[in-house]
């Protein structure tokens, strides 16, 4: 038992040890509470974003479904005249009918006929008076016809307008209310995804309103942005940090460069306004002038992220290709600006995404007005996705306030769209290795 | 002496120094005189490049005084020194990458076979061609080991299609003795290699555009024992067709692997001489307290 003799196995500590010791603990305490601190921060961030998306789309996603009634339409030729389809009065017809069907008589005023009507969509008419035009064969004959509602009795269907507010404050009557009831007891009702927001313009009627213009709009927008801002960004980045020399001017250009990062977008449309419209005369609300304001206020970020990208690139790349006799030119563009392209194209992707989600300029440039159509061109008045939520939101009519948050959607989707895109082209341009 | 018609092309990065002042008293055809066997001993060979008092400014300090120095083609010529003594300042100005330093600027003349290369109207691209550099740090681009080879042919118009090109490069790698452990993979990145691999592959790349002189810049300092072996052995085979500017810390590799070794100090040249003098018999008391570990 030779071991009982030996001296225990773990020596006294040494003091230093001991003091080591002791503090060791408070170092990984105070580790543990910076990692806690960063799960808090994280967590909460996340609960943030989680809020502000799971409002958008318990608002919104009421907007991407739609109602529409499914009746039996008889083409009476004593309303519509053979010789001239076009001229009769289809939402009448097709109002006057539904009442019948539900055994209400107008009165001689017509007040019941007409707050019939207002369930229906001012489409319902145009489609009927389209199908009839089509084919005057129709005319004597009993048709189904679905006819898409308007946009309050669609709120009802979708339990926005509660019976419990007194008849005063809300839009539909209570007699309107029953005959909405007696029509879905009677199977008409059906709903669908609404295309119509996604295939039509801005409207007055939210029924009828879509986001395709705004879309259309805003891609064009960032076309003529991502055209001109970052050539020019990453160009003149390329040349202020490896060409020009480094003296008064250059630093005051660069001071400038990054005091006009920092100026509030609506100044960049008070400048569109001066100079791209009044100066140069250039369509009102186009996306072209939207496209050079947003690029004059991409300048300074892609600028900014391309320079630190560049001077990121390691000077021994430099040195290596001059020492093996390549120009400065060359030495830039085999070498240091492939290895910065990451870089740039963050700062481009970054530049993009703000341009897509700014308003304020947009608004001075004249696309606050109302812009029904599609765009057809650069030149063509347009509206974009911001200010289309902007207008929405402003919108009296409730049933634009889904449609706000429907237009939030889809003007987040297009981000992510974008900026899956730029990834995919980032990972292209990067080397291999 | 025979004027390299290459040399004289419009510079495009235009010297911050003026030498023409300190030039007016010097005959051009200085160099074909005979080397004063006091100031210059050791040369092995004839003179591929001739220094005659450069100083070297960084903004107002100055890191280089009036070093004049010849040294010999298809030799390997050391330089030694304390850190900041100048020696890889001094190995920067005979491919003029002292240019790419704005504050730096370079008083003096240095000629390579004669010509005048810190005049104005030498290219400093044209110059590069003709005067390779490897690095402390191997450089390798990004690319693949071909692209690294093949980009000096390439940018200078070397080859005339792919088929010289691919023969240039494999020729280039098997002079830096590369080719064998690259061959089936000149494909994949120059910068997986290892250390000592890239540095071959950086000298396969200076070595690709057929330079005159191949300037080295401590290429092994980064490198262990066996890869610095290798390079060493690269360096001694390379001896016989160029000539070979080697900056070192370790004196022991200048004694290894060269003929002729200047020793530099505070920015001044202190003694140069057979490499076997200045390690067993140096005239200056400062090398042979440098030498023998008593300082630096």
């Amino acid at each position: 038992m030779t071991d009982a003799a030996l001296p225990p196995a773990v020596a006294p500590a040494r003091p230093a040890t001991a003091a080591i010791q002791k503090r060791l603990k408070a170092r990984y305490a105070r580790e543990k509470r910076f990692r806690a601190y960063g799960l808090i921060a994280i967590g909460i961030a996340v609960l943030f974003l989680a809020v502000l998306l799971g409002s958008i789309v318990k608002q919104g996603y009421s907007a991407f479904y739609t109602h529409a009634v499914t009746a039996e339409v008889y083409l009476d030729p004593a309303v519509i005249d053979a010789s001239n389809p076009g001229g009769a009065n289809y939402d009448q017809l097709i109002a006057s009918q539904q009442l019948a069907e539900l055994g209400v008589a107008d009165d001689e005023r017509g007040t019941r006929s007409t707050a019939m009507r207002a369930l229906f969509s001012p489409d319902a008419g145009f489609g009927l008076r389209e199908r009839v035009i089509e084919d005057p064969s129709l005319i004597g004959q009993t048709i189904e016809f679905t006819a898409p509602i308007g946009d309050d009795a669609d709120l009802y269907f979708k339990d926005d307008i509660s019976r419990d507010t007194p008849q005063a404050q809300r839009r539909l009557s209570d007699e309107q209310l029953a005959w909405l009831d007696r029509m879905e007891q009677s199977g008409a009702v059906t709903s669908g995804f609404n295309s119509d927001f996604f295939t039509r313009g801005d409207s007055t009627q939210p029924e009828l309103a879509g986001v395709l213009g705004a879309v259309i709009g805003s891609a064009l927008m960032l076309l003529v942005t991502g055209l001109l801002a970052i050539p020019i960004g990453v160009g003149a980045a390329v040349y202020l940090e490896e060409f020009a020399r480094k003296n008064r001017i250059t630093a005051f250009i660069e001071v400038n460069i990054n005091n006009l990062a920092a100026v509030p977008s609506i100044v960049y449309g008070l400048l569109g306004l001066a100079v791209f419209i009044n100066w140069m005369h250039l369509p009102r609300a186009s996306p072209l002038v939207g496209g050079l304001v947003l690029a004059l206020m991409s300048l300074p970020t892609i600028i900014i992220a391309t320079r630190s990208a560049l001077k990121a690139v390691p000077p021994s790349i430099r040195e290596a290709a001059l020492a093996m006799g390549a120009s400065r030119t060359q030495s830039v563009f085999h070498h240091v600006l492939p290895l910065a392209m990451p870089g740039v194209m963050t700062g481009a992707i970054l530049a993009m995404a703000h341009a897509l989600g700014e308003t304020a300029p947009l608004l001075l440039i004249g696309m606050v007005s109302f812009t029904p159509g599609i765009p057809e061109g650069l030149t063509s008045p347009s509206g974009a996705l911001p200010v289309l939520v902007y207008i929405w939101e402003n919108a009296s009519e409730r049933a634009f306030h889904e449609r706000t948050a429907a237009a939030i959607l889809v003007l987040l989707a297009f981000m992510i769209v974008m900026n899956l895109v730029a990834i995919v082209l980032r990972r292209r341009f990067e080397r291999r290795w | 002496m025979t004027m390299n018609p290459d040399l004289v092309a419009p510079s495009r990065e235009p010297r911050q120094g003026d030498v023409s002042a300190l030039d007016t008293d010097r005959n051009p055809g200085h160099a074909e005189a005979p080397v004063p066997t006091v100031v210059h001993p050791g040369l092995t060979g004839p003179i591929k490049i001739k220094a005659e008092d450069v100083s070297v400014f960084y903004g107002q300090k100055q890191a280089l005084f009036d070093v004049s120095l010849d040294i010999a083609d298809k030799a390997v010529t050391a330089f030694i020194g304390p850190s900041g003594c100048g020696k890889s300042t001094f190995l920067r100005c005979i491919n003029r990458m002292n240019d790419t330093i704005p504050s730096a600027r370079v008083v003096g003349k240095i000629t390579i076979d004669g010509q005048d290369i810190t005049d104005r109207s030498i290219d400093p691209v044209l110059l590069r061609a003709r005067v390779g550099m490897v690095f402390q740090k191997p450089n390798p681009f990004p690319k693949s080991i071909f692209e690294n080879v093949a980009y000096g042919p390439k940018i200078h118009g070397l080859t005339a299609n792919k088929t010289e090109l691919a023969d240039r490069v494999e020729h280039s790698l098997k002079r830096a003795g590369l080719w064998k452990e690259v061959a089936d993979r000149l494909e994949s990145p120059g910068t997986g290699l290892s250390g000592g691999q890239q540095q071959r592959l950086v000298i396969a790349r200076a070595i690709a555009v057929e330079p005159e002189v191949i300037l080295m810049d401590e290429p092994c300092s980064a490198l262990d024992p066996i890869a610095t072996a290798r390079i060493e052995e690269l360096i001694d085979e390379l001896r016989e067709e160029y000539c070979i500017v080697i900056v070192t810390h370790s004196m022991a590799q200048a004694a290894r692997v060269s003929q002729r070794t200047a020793f530099f100090h505070l920015g001044q040249l202190i003694e140069v001489g057979p490499t076997e003098d200045i390690f067993q018999n140096p005239r200056e008391r400062r090398t042979l307290d440098y030498i023998t570990g008593r300082f630096g």
